[in-house]
């Protein structure tokens, strides 16, 4: 623990802050030119060359609308809860390895904040904790709407967080391991997690769908029935707080879906034409942000051309179809790695 | 604050405030399975549906039960004997040396699991059978009628 090395940790925490936040920020801008592509538009255009500058501009938007807080809620609460929101959507970027390790004076410097041996129950930790911001926003507005848009996300996001956990099980049973940078490093070359788990890669992507309230199960905030949602009483940069949450989600799902089973920083190949260690490392965390931007065009894709689920439909998928398959995917991954003891009994 | 908090609602974020101290503990003692454990199940899920039943009851003051006022002084008289033998034993068990050498690396995820799945195997599993059967006792209940 030498000043160095906390210097080196505090560099690193800043740059994957910041660099979330940009994401985030030009997320919301690349949303809109997603919808506008696939709808035949041309989307937002005017600020800036080719609208570059849009998210700026809806910053300054969102500071200087007037700020209003409803006389009859709870105000500490109010203005509490945007801020949990935002607070456990950073929280999930610290346990993803970037990259693989720079060596620069000779020493080692790791892409990854921290690698806890508990790395993915972490990440659930602070998933399971992220339901408060929506709830707490949700019932300290006292408003009607806003209750039910946050009974229907902190419902939707339990019954979600089942069959992801025992989708993620099943990957813990063939990688052998909790620590987020072990996971990643076993994946190098081809032996990407998706070629042994595509079931759970299926389940683990539509349950990240369900666990940021993104399209198609964007029920908790559905404007036709609920008017916003659990945001209804929300203005300024409060309401741009939990938009700017939802962004973080999408995100970090995103690095972890491609951590987890699209190979993390890994790419088939690179290594027969890069042998400088430093430069697979740039390359590793290069071909990261591919992954990942691609998981967030993947997001405004399915948002932009599949309609909203029914409330029970989502009840119905949740409980009825995916804990079922997960639970299958769990015992043939089971039998599949007891495989040599079964056959065993039998043949003798 | 748990207990003095006039709104049910802070009561119950108090709570989860609570939990995520006892974790906090859990990971001083390096036991950070247990810690992510204790705050997935009880402050992710368990107060969550605490809160969902007091969100949707809408407690307030004049749906309040109101107590005669000889159970009041029945449950302070009770409460405060139960202070007196808790302070007691607390007492008589800070003499007691520890038996065991404590292992640091007894919480850690490798060695619980070895522990759990080796030593303790049949309350493992027996504890799992009552899970299920307070499962299926459960969807019992909230069936409306059976046929």
């Amino acid at each position: 623990m030498t000043l160095g090395y906390v210097i080196y940790k505090l560099i690193l925490v800043v740059v994957v802050f910041a660099v979330t936040l940009l994401i985030a920020m030009y997320s919301t801008y690349a949303e809109r030119k997603v919808a506008g592509f696939l709808q035949d538009r041309l989307g937002p255009n005017r600020a800036g060359w080719f609208g570059i500058l849009q998210p700026v501009a809806d910053a300054v938007k969102l500071f200087m609308k007037e700020e209003m807080i409803p006389s009859v809620s709870n105000r500490t609460l109010f203005i509490l809860a945007p801020g949990l929101s935002l607070l456990t959507a950073c929280m999930t970027g610290v346990v993803i390895p970037w990259g693989t390790s720079l060596t620069l004076f000779g020493t080692s410097y790791s892409l990854q904040v921290t690698d806890v041996n508990i790395g993915i129950l972490y990440l659930f930790g602070v998933v399971s904790i992220g339901v408060y911001g929506i709830m707490i926003g949700g019932w300290a507005s006292n408003n009607k709407y806003s209750l039910l848009g946050a009974l229907r996300a902190s419902s939707q996001m339990i019954s979600y967080e089942v069959a992801m956990g025992l989708s993620i099980i099943a990957l813990i049973m063939t990688t052998g391991t909790l620590s987020v940078g072990q996971i990643a490093a076993q994946q190098h070359g081809w032996h990407w997690n998706i070629l042994v788990q595509p079931l759970g890669c299926l389940i683990f992507i539509i349950c990240a769908f369900a666990e940021t309230n993104r399209a198609p199960f964007d029920l908790p905030e559905c404007e036709q029935e609920l008017v916003g949602g659990y945001h209804t009483e929300y203005s300024s940069m409060k309401m741009g707080f939990y938009l700017f949450a939802e962004y973080i989600n999408m995100f970090i799902s995103s690095a972890v879906i491609s951590t987890f089973y699209f190979g993390g920083y890994n790419m088939p190949f690179v290594g027969r034409f890069i042998h400088d260690p430093n430069l697979l490392a740039v390359c590793g965390v290069v071909f990261l942000f591919a992954k990942i931007f691609f998981g967030i065009f993947f997001f405004m894709w399915v948002r932009w051309t599949i309609p909203r689920f029914r409330y029970d439909q989502l009840m119905n998928l949740g409980w009825k179809t995916l804990i079922p398959l997960s639970i299958l995917n769990l015992v043939l991954t089971g039998a599949w790695m007891m495989r040599h003891e079964i056959l065993s009994v039998f043949i003798k | 604050m748990v207990v003095f908090s006039k709104n049910p609602v802070h009561s119950v974020l108090y709570l989860v405030l609570t939990f995520f101290i006892i974790a906090a503990h859990y990971v001083l003692l390096n036991a950070q399975f247990l810690a992510a454990v204790h705050v997935i199940v009880y402050a992710g899920a368990i107060m969550v549906l605490f809160l969902f039943v007091i969100m949707l009851l809408n407690l307030n003051k004049e749906t309040e039960p109101h107590k005669s006022i000889w159970l009041k002084a029945s449950a302070a008289v009770a409460s405060g004997l139960l202070l007196v033998v808790l302070v007691g034993s607390i007492k008589g068990a800070a003499t007691v040396q520890s038996v065991n050498a404590f292992n640091p690396n007894i919480g850690l995820i490798e060695n619980l699991g070895k522990t759990l799945f080796k030593d303790f195997l049949l309350p493992f599993e027996v504890s799992s059978v009552l899970l299920l059967a307070a499962m299926v006792g459960a969807v019992m209940l909230g069936k409306k009628s059976i046929k």
